[in-house]
C-alpha cells in the first residue's frame, strides 16, 4: 500500500512490486485514479491526448506512474520507505493556468471542517488573501 | 483581520466577498483564536498545504487577489497592506518610531480605500495584459518545491519529523524567495521561530530588496 498526493488530493493506492525497478507501479485502475490518464495499448491516455510509454514503463496492466509523471515534465517526489508519493504540478501547468485569468479553483475546510469552493462565488466581486499565525 | 471585517461591514450592500486563507500547516486550531476575535463573517478557510500560495504563487502573506464577479483576475498576487517599516524596529524594545507607526497605518488604510474603491466603482481594475505582466512565473525548481514541501509537512502530521525536516528544507533551498515555506518550516519546528534570530537575520540578508514589495496602486486614494 502507498498514499499518493497530487492536486486531486490524497489515496491510497495499492502498490506493486515489480522485480528490481523502482517507481511507483501500480494497476492501470489505480493508476488512473492517482493521474486521471488511462492506460491503453498506445500509452496514457487523457481525453484525445496520449502520451507513449517506454517499455521500461509498463509491464501488462501495471504501469510505473512515476516514470509517466516525470516524462510529462511534473516533479515526483517520494519518502525513503516508498510509501509516500507526490504527484506535483508541472511548472507549465501552473503557469498557463495563471496566464488564462481565470481564478484557479480550490476547496478547502473552514474551522469547523465545511469545505467551500471558490469558484461558488461567481457573481460576486471577491478579495482573496492570505494570512497566518507564524 | 478585524479590519478586513470592517471591510467587508462597509461594503455588505455589494456583491463582494473575503476568502481569508489561513496558510496553516500545523492546522485550524493555530488559526481559531484570530478567527474568532476578528468575529468574521466572511469566508475564513485553512489551508494546510498551502495550496493558495501554490496555485496562485504566492511568497509571503498576507498577499491578495482580487477577482471580478466572472472569476477573472484582475489584480495578482500582492502584498495586502503591509509594509517594510517593521524593520526598522527597535528590536530590544520592540518598538517602531511614531512617524513609521503612521506611515505603516497610512499604507494600510490607502490599501483598504483601494480595496473599497474597486469594489464600488471597478477602479484599480486593471486590463488583461497588464494584469498577465504581472502574474509570479513558476520555474521548475518552484514546482518542485512544492512537491517537497507537501511531502514535509505530510510526513510531520504523520510523525516522521526529521524525514520531512529534510523535504522542507529541501523545498526552501529549491524555492528561497518564498518566505512563507521557510517561516512555515520555521514555526512547525517550534511556534515562534518563524520570527525568531533566524528570521532576521534573513530580513536582514534582503539588503536593499523589499520584504513586502508595495503594490502597484496609489498611495492615497481616499
Amino acid at each position: 500500500m502507498a498514499t499518493v498526493l497530487s492536486d486531486a488530493g490524497e489515496m491510497t493506492v495499492g502498490e506493486m512490486t515489480v522485480a528490481a525497478t523502482k517507481g511507483l507501479w501500480l494497476s492501470a485502475e489505480d493508476a488512473a485514479r492517482a493521474t486521471g490518464w488511462t492506460l491503453k495499448p498506445e500509452g496514457m491516455c487523457q481525453a484525445e491526448l496520449c502520451v507513449p510509454l517506454p517499455a521500461t514503463a509498463v509491464q501488462g496492466d501495471r504501469v510505473d506512474v512515476a516514470a509517466f509523471w516525470q516524462l510529462l515534465n511534473r516533479p515526483v517526489v517520494r519518502d525513503t520507505a516508498g510509501e509516500t508519493w507526490v504527484l506535483g504540478a508541472g511548472a507549465d501547468e501552473r503557469n498557463n493556468a495563471l496566464a488564462g485569468l481565470i481564478a484557479p479553483d480550490f476547496t478547502l475546510p473552514d474551522l469547523a471542517g465545511v469545505p467551500h469552493t471558490l469558484s461558488a462565488l461567481r457573481g460576486n466581486k471577491v478579495f482573496l488573501s492570505t494570512w497566518a499565525s507564524w | 483581520m478585524p479590519v478586513w471585517q470592517q471591510l467587508f461591514d462597509s461594503l455588505k450592500s455589494e456583491k463582494f466577498m473575503i476568502v481569508a486563507v489561513a496558510e496553516e500547516s500545523r492546522g485550524a486550531e493555530h488559526a481559531r483564536q484570530w478567527i474568532e476575535q476578528a468575529d468574521a463573517k466572511y469566508w475564513c478557510l485553512i489551508d494546510t498545504d498551502h495550496r493558495v500560495a501554490d496555485l496562485y504563487g504566492m511568497v509571503n502573506v498576507p498577499q491578495a487577489v482580487w477577482m471580478d464577479e466572472t472569476g477573472r483576475i484582475v489584480r495578482p498576487p500582492e502584498t495586502a497592506g503591509s509594509t517594510d517599516h517593521f524593520r526598522l524596529m527597535d528590536r530590544t524594545t520592540r518598538t517602531l518610531a511614531p512617524e513609521h507607526q503612521a506611515a505603516r497605518q497610512d499604507a494600510r488604510t490607502a490599501y483598504l480605500a483601494a480595496v473599497r474603491e474597486w469594489v464600488l466603482t471597478g477602479q484599480f481594475a486593471l486590463p488583461s495584459d497588464a494584469a498577465r505582466r504581472m502574474l509570479p512565473r513558476i520555474t521548475p525548481e518552484i514546482a518542485l518545491a512544492r512537491a517537497h514541501f507537501r511531502l514535509g509537512v505530510w510526513l510531520r502530521r504523520h510523525g516522521n519529523t526529521g524525514e520531512g525536516d529534510a523535504h522542507l528544507a529541501e523545498a526552501s533551498r529549491l524555492h528561497p524567495d518564498s518566505w512563507n515555506i521557510w517561516r512555515q518550516a520555521a514555526d512547525l519546528d517550534e511556534v515562534g521561530k518563524a520570527s525568531g534570530e533566524a528570521f532576521w537575520l534573513r530580513v536582514q540578508a534582503l539588503g536593499d530588496r523589499p520584504y513586502y514589495p508595495p503594490p502597484d496602486l496609489p498611495r492615497s486614494v481616499v
